[in-house]
Order: structure tokens, then C-alpha cells, then sequence
């Protein structure tokens, strides 16, 4: 499949919804925590063997963005959201499948692996496509996307606890309500199959602004062998560890915090902090995405990387004391944690070109899947080491927010080493390689 | 939005309520979910 290219007088406002379209519906993921409940009672599973879909799921997203990454740079984003599309739905339809027939090892297989493969291409299939279109500001373009992922749960969320309550939580209430969502999101995402283009390669976006091409121009392939590649995917790997530190444990640390002073934190109280995080999360994506198109994508890391580490700083010493100070430094970090995913696409843009962004999108995705095992891992296994020594309230998170200074620290270092990529990397300009060609002809002559 | 030539127009009519439709398409769900999420975070000042 050749790319869909834009025919004259095709407005690039038309590309963000169409990856929103995508977005907000991989975005369901993150709201998979509605299905655990029923599906325990229904099928008689544990926690652990209800939270496999989406393992499975977040596992897939890694792996297809890191390996599918070339294939959708080279088929271009229609083929890529068709993929996502029909991997996403038919994954649905599969598990409800396994649902009504009561077979949960075809839920697992559905949502999680051919679900799964959905959301990693989906989930770069709009990058490098918004960049083309807005290179005079690709934080904010790639910001609004990678929005749409955060606020895809928060639309499936109370949608699909709705369904669920009216179809009934029994194997034929879930059946149908995964149903139902495979079907839903197939049309909600052939909008952005339908609408999707890719500029002309002639083309400039705005008229006093950047061509999509100009510039440095490096491959996939040779990305990942520069150093530069490698500092990102530490920067990016700390910098969500640090916003799962915070995510992970939200509603039973702000209650720990406060439980031993006059105005302890109520369980609604905690499930409203967890929502306005989310809100945090969401609009820091499209905020300080959009800001780093104007200080400048190093700057915007160090903010993320410097404060952040300042914001659990000041959480660590004072939080106890103070609830509104506690409220704001989680907010702060949970914005940086979003803007941490949103920037990084404009990141690797200014460092290795347009020519294949999305490719490498994918291929540093894989800090996302590390940091995923790695944050649960160390704020779980802290605040269990902690318990068992007796500790109790603030005491109980001290180390972990250490450690998580400790990671901030680490990033902001990698961020700093951070330089353009040397040009034995870059691919040679269109009329450099004519060139070459003619030298090495004249010398075989 | 973009020519062959690499300039700018503005976008005709039927692109605008393109646009305009593509737009709500994503933004209506979107609406619905920040406004849930809005119901709940509200319980940390209410609850």
C-alpha cells in the first residue's frame, strides 16, 4: 500500500483528529481495570490472571512499535491505523468470543496479543505523518495525539462501567460488551483511516515555515547505533518510572500521608486525587509538548527531569506537613510524566530527521515497556520493605521517593549529554548520493 | 493547509465543515470523558 498523499487545497487540520480517532480509542487500555472485577467473579480468577490482557496488551504495544515501526514508515499511516484498526476490534471480538464461550485463554489471546499488536501500531502510526505536517511545531502536534491516549481511558472508563451495568457482569453481559466495544471503536477509528494524508513531498505546510524534509536525515537502523539514541531512551525510561512512582501508589499514599493528622484523606477523597492526576497527566501531553516548540526540547527535559526530582524533593521534606503542597507536586510531576511521552517524538525529530521519526518512535518505545515493569516493581517492593520494618504513614514511601530522585537525577544527566548526531550517521542528501554514485563510476572507469 | 506550489490558502467551505465534523467526531467523547473526570476529581475538595 502506497502512502495516501494529500491532493491540492487538503488542510493538515485534518490530520490531528484523524490520530486522535486512533489514539482515543488505543487509549481504552488504560481503563481495562473496569473488566478485572467482573471477569473475576464471572470466571473465578484471581487478580493476577485478570490483569493478563492488558500485560499481554502493554507487552505487544512494545514489542509490534519497536519491530513494525520500518514496515509503517515504508506502507505509510493508512495502512498503519487499518492495521491498528482491525487488530484492535477483531481483539475485542475474539474476547468476546472467549467470554461467551467462557474460555479465557481467548480473551487473553484477543485483547492481549492481537489487541496488543493493535496498540503498538496504532500507537505510532499518526507520529511521524504529524511532524510532516507541523514542522513548525511538532511538540504540539505530537502532543495532541499522544493526548488522546491518556484520554482514552478516561472515556472508556466510565462508558465501559456503564455497559456493564446494564448488560450485567455474567459472561454474556461481558461477551456483549466486548462486543460491542470492538465494534464501536471500528467506526470511531475509520475516521482517521479515511481522512489520514501524508504531505507532498514538494510541499511546505505553512508558508514562511519549514519543509517537512530539511534538515538532518537518519535511518532507524543507524539511530539506534548513536549515543544520542541511547540517552533518550534512559531520559524517557526515568522520566515515566518517576511518573509511575507517584501513579502507581497514588490513592493509598496521599491517605498514608495524611492519616495521622487532623484532616485525614477519605477513600472518595483519594479516588478524586487519582482523577485529577489523570487530568494532570493529560494536560501536561499537550501543554508542555507544546511549550518545548518554543524554549526547545532539551530545555523542556531539563524542567521535566530538574523540577521533577525539586517536586519530590519538596514532597519527600514537606509533604506530610502540608496537603495542598503535597496536591500541587503530584500534579506537577504527573504533567511532566505526560509531557515526558509527548515531547520525546519532536525530541528525536530535531536529533534524526523526518525520514523515518516513526520507526524510531518505536524502537524507543521500549524504555515505555521497561519503566511499565521497572517503577510497579521498586514502589511495590519498597513499600513492602518498609511495612515489614514497622514503618507506618510518610515513612512508608521515604526510600522509594529517594529512588525516585535518584532516577530523575540519572535522566537529567542523559538528557545533558545529549548532542546532534555526527554525520557519519546521516543519510546522504538525494543529489551528495548522485554525486557519489558519479565519483565512484569516473573511478571504475 | 497546502498547494503543489508550497503556499498557503485558506480552506474552502466544504473542507471547513470537514474540519468542523472531523473535529467534533473526536472532541464530543473527549468532552464526555474530561467531564466525568471532572465529577470525580471533585470529590477530593467535596469528600
Amino acid at each position: 500500500m502506497s502512502p495516501p498523499v494529500a491532493p491540492t487545497g487538503w488542510s493538515r487540520w485534518l490530520v490531528p483528529p484523524a490520530a486522535l480517532s486512533v489514539h482515543l480509542s488505543i487509549g481504552q487500555a488504560y481503563a481495562w481495570s473496569v473488566f478485572k472485577p467482573p471477569l473475576e467473579s464471572a470466571l473465578g480468577l484471581s487478580g493476577t490472571q485478570s490483569a493478563l490482557p492488558f500485560q499481554l496488551g502493554i507487552v505487544m504495544l512494545g514489542l509490534s512499535a519497536a519491530f513494525g515501526g520500518t514496515l509503517v514508515e515504508r506502507n505509510g499511516p493508512r495502512w498503519a491505523m487499518t492495521v491498528a484498526l482491525c487488530c484492535f476490534s477483531s481483539g475485542f471480538l475474539i474476547a468476546a468470543l472467549g467470554a461467551a464461550t467462557e474460555q479465557y485463554w481467548l480473551i487473553v489471546l484477543g485483547y492481549g496479543f492481537v489487541g496488543g499488536i493493535g496498540l503498538g501500531i496504532g500507537y505510532i502510526s499518526p507520529v511521524s505523518t504529524l511532524i510532516k505536517w507541523f514542522p513548525d511545531r511538532p511538540g504540539m502536534a505530537t502532543g495532541i495525539a499522544i493526548m488522546g491516549f491518556g484520554g482514552g481511558a478516561l472515556i472508556a472508563s466510565p462508558w465501559s462501567a456503564q455497559m456493564l451495568e446494564s448488560f450485567g457482569a455474567d459472561p454474556s453481559g461481558i461477551a456483549l460488551a466486548f462486543l460491542v466495544h470492538g465494534l464501536t471503536y471500528a467506526v470511531f477509528m475509520s475516521l482517521g483511516v479515511l481522512l489520514v494524508r501524508v504531505p507532498r513531498p514538494d510541499s511546505r505546510p505553512t508558508p514562511s515555515g519549514p519543509s517537512p524534509i530539511e534538515g538532518v536525515q537518519v535511518s532507524a537502523r543507524e539511530a539506534v547505533r548513536t549515543p544520542q539514541f541511547w540517552c533518550l531512551w534512559v531520559v524517557l525510561c526515568m522520566n515515566v518510572t518517576a511518573g509511575i512512582g507517584i501513579l502507581e501508589k497514588a490513592a493509598p499514599m496521599i491517605t498514608d500521608f495524611f492519616a495521622d493528622t487532623e484532616t485525614p484523606v477519605s477513600v472518595s477523597a483519594a479516588a478524586g486525587f487519582v482523577a485529577l492526576l489523570s487530568a494532570a497527566n493529560m494536560a501536561g501531553r499537550i501543554g508542555w509538548s507544546s511549550t518545548s516548540d518554543l524554549i526547545g526540547r532539551k530545555n523542556i527535559y531539563r524542567l521535566y527531569l530538574g523540577v521533577g526530582a525539586l517536586m519530590y524533593l519538596l514532597i519527600t521534606q514537606f509533604g506530610d506537613s502540608s496537603k495542598p503542597l503535597f496536591i500541587v507536586c503530584a500534579l506537577v510531576i504527573l504533567s511532566f510524566y505526560g509531557g515526558g511521552f509527548a515531547t520525546i517524538p519532536a525530541y528525536l525529530k530535531d536529533l534524526f530527521g523526518t525520514y523515518q521519526v516513526g520507526a524510531i518512535h518505536g524502537r524507543l518505545l521500549t524504555a515505555w515497556s521497561t519503566a511499565g515493569v521497572l517503577g510497579p516493581l521498586i514502589v511495590n517492593w519498597v513499600a513492602d520493605s518498609q511495612e515489614e520494618a514497622g514503618k507506618h504513614g510518610s515513612g512508608l514511601y521515604g526510600l522509594s521517593l529517594t529512588i525516585m530522585i535518584g532516577l530523575l537525577v540519572v535522566g537529567f544527566v542523559a538528557n545533558e549529554l545529549v548532542r546532534p548526531v555526527h554525520p557519519r550517521h546521516h543519510i546522504p542528501a538525494p543529489r551528495e548520493a548522485a554525486d557519489d554514485d558519479t565519483v565512484r563510476h569516473e573511478q571504475s572507469a | 493547509m497546502t498547494t503543489p506550489s508550497g503556499t498557503s490558502s485558506p480552506p474552502s467551505p466544504r473542507r471547513r465543515g470537514l474540519i468542523l465534523f472531523a473535529w467534533l467526531w473526536v472532541g464530543v467523547p473527549l468532552a464526555y470523558g474530561v467531564y466525568e473526570l471532572v465529577q470525580k476529581a471533585t470529590q477530593l475538595f467535596t469528600g
